[in-house]
């Protein structure tokens, strides 16, 4: 509720600005700035159109594809890097320098090497999103306190079950925000990819309104995609990680953390 | 059928002498074996290399004749930190070392609850670890380590983390329940009281010789009470020799 009404000032205060700039003083052009009634109004048409609902779903669809490679590809190297004491001494610092390059860096490379088709925008998704996944996982592993490690050998546990009974239910918590933060980039990763080549989706509706001069248009287009990704930020990796924190004690019931 | 240390050194990488130094010691079968000694004498070293989580530079160990190379569960450990695991309920922490063990189901659930009652959480078995005092966590490890049915129970100062009442009443509880089991016992300790009221024997070990100051049997009848004039002088005789190190 408190939200709502904040909203709701945020978007007086907007449509405020808009009518002063504008329409009172004539200091802005009203093609570069949005207004928010134009910009309901457009949602509207492209709600009604489809054009909106078919980007979304689009972009979800391949945004999830991309994202479970990355996860895949990101466990593996991840339990690469810690298993390998040569890998985690030469690969690790690799790993952790490319994966602070921007998403975008990697769309020249998957042009040319995939064309203006959706295999593009997969590789830079993942690309964008695996190596952080590897990262996390990991240093999750890293993080394990050592008496769990040393209580479950005292009581004969094999190298294998050391993994299956301890490592791998100890790292949940943190593997659950190292998925959400890879989503987050794989998402962003999304966008960069979309909006280089022609397949539909958000992006691309995105770029379209640039080429119309519809700054409305752009304007919904990325609250769409601000939405999608509060969304599964907040519904899907919080509720997961919040579940799993109560369960061990690590937030109390009536936290709001 | 007892655990034989048989002149054991253990000098670590990083150090310049010995930690320990040819220590020899028979535990028998059934005994409650307490050592003592000064923070820093190798009093944990000697447990480590007993459990196999530590590999001795000479000398070794023997359990009924078989040398000992690593972990095993015939020697479970139960440390000053409980060990829980968060993810698991109280009884799942308990059978977590006979599930390791591929032990069927239904039997372990048995032996859970057997053990459970033995230090008074059957009520508390669904709860999670967070949810317990610190008293009951360590009495769910201590029943965690009794379902493995080991050879020789190690117990690295389990109680010294909690408060003293606290800790007063979990050994009078341990006393209890050895005297019910009659398990052999290796158990370490900074609290000469702790070793005088719980153990057959106490060994003190020099922090200056790192060896074995002396081995003083206790013939005290149990239950044993702290006031008596002979748990008294005991322990003032104990505490004496760790004091000339
Ligand atoms: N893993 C290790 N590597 C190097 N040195 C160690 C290691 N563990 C212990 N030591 C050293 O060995 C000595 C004995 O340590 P140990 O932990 O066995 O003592 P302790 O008698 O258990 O002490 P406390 O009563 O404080 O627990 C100390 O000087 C310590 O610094
Ligand atoms: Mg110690």
């Amino acid at each position: 509720m408190q939200l709502i009404i904040f909203l709701g000032i945020l978007i007086l205060i907007w449509q405020g600005a808009y009518w002063l700039g504008v329409e009172i003083f004539q200091t802005v052009k009203s093609y570069a700035v949005p207004s928010p009634l134009d910009v309901g109004k457009r949602f509207v048409e492209l709600c009604n159109d489809g054009t909106l609902f078919q980007a979304i779903g689009n972009s979800l669809i391949r945004g999830i594809i991309g994202f479970v490679i990355a996860v895949i590809i990101g466990i593996i190297l991840g339990l690469l890097l810690n298993h390998f004491k040569y890998l985690q001494k030469n690969l690790k610092p690799l790993v952790l320098g490319v994966q602070t390059l921007p998403s975008v860096c990697w769309v020249p490379f998957s042009i040319l090497w995939f064309g203006l088709s959706n295999q593009a925008i997969l590789f830079v998704v993942i690309m964008g999103s695996a190596f952080s996944i590897a990262i996390s996982v990991d240093n999750a592993i890293k993080n394990v306190l050592p008496i769990y490690i040393k209580v479950a050998r005292t009581m004969g546990a094999s190298k294998q079950q050391i993994y299956t009974h301890v490592i791998f239910p100890a790292c949940i918590p943190e593997w659950i925000v190292g998925l959400k933060q890879g989503w987050s980039f794989a998402w962003r990763a999304l966008m960069a990819g979309e909006v280089m080549t022609t397949s539909i989706g958000l992006g691309q509706t995105l770029i379209t309104g640039r080429d119309l001069a519809d700054i409305n248009q752009v304007t919904v287009v990325m609250l769409v995609i601000v939405i999608v990704g509060i969304f599964f930020d907040k519904y899907i990796f919080s509720i997961a990680e919040k579940k799993i924190l109560r369960k061990r004690g690590l937030i109390s019931e009536n936290s709001y953390r | 059928m007892s655990l034989v240390i048989n002149k054991l050194s253990k000098k670590y990488a990083d150090g310049e002498e010995d930690t320990l130094h040819k220590i020899s010691l028979t535990v028998e079968k059934g005994e409650f074996l307490c050592i003592v000694g000064a923070s820093g004498c190798g009093k944990s070293t000697l447990l480590n290399l007993v459990a196999g989580l530590e590999q001795p530079t000479s000398g070794e160990i023997l359990l009924d004749g078989e040398k000992i190379s690593g972990p095993g569960a015939e020697r479970v450990v139960m440390f000053q930190e409980h060990g829980l695991y968060p993810w698991l309920s109280v009884i799942d922490n308990v059978k977590f070392g006979m599930k390791l063990a591929g032990i069927a189901p239904n039997i372990q659930e048995e032996k859970a609850m057997h053990y459970l009652e033995m230090v008074h959480l059957q009520d508390y078995k669904d709860y999670m670890p967070h949810q317990i005092s610190g008293g009951m966590k360590q009495r769910t490890a201590l029943a965690r380590s009794l379902t493995m049915d080991a050879k020789v129970l190690l117990m690295d100062e389990p109680f010294s983390a909690l408060d003293k009442q606290t800790s007063n009443r979990l050994r009078e509880e341990l006393q209890k329940i050895w005297m019910e089991t009659h398990k052999t016992v290796l158990f370490i300790t900074h609290s000469v009281e702790e070793a005088v009221y719980l153990a057959d024997r106490v060994v003190a070990l020099s922090a200056s010789t790192r060896e074995i100051a002396k081995i003083i049997p206790i013939n005290l009848k149990r239950p044993r009470h702290v006031y008596d004039t002979e748990f008294t002088e005991l322990r003032h005789r104990i505490l004496d020799i760790i004091k000339e190190g």
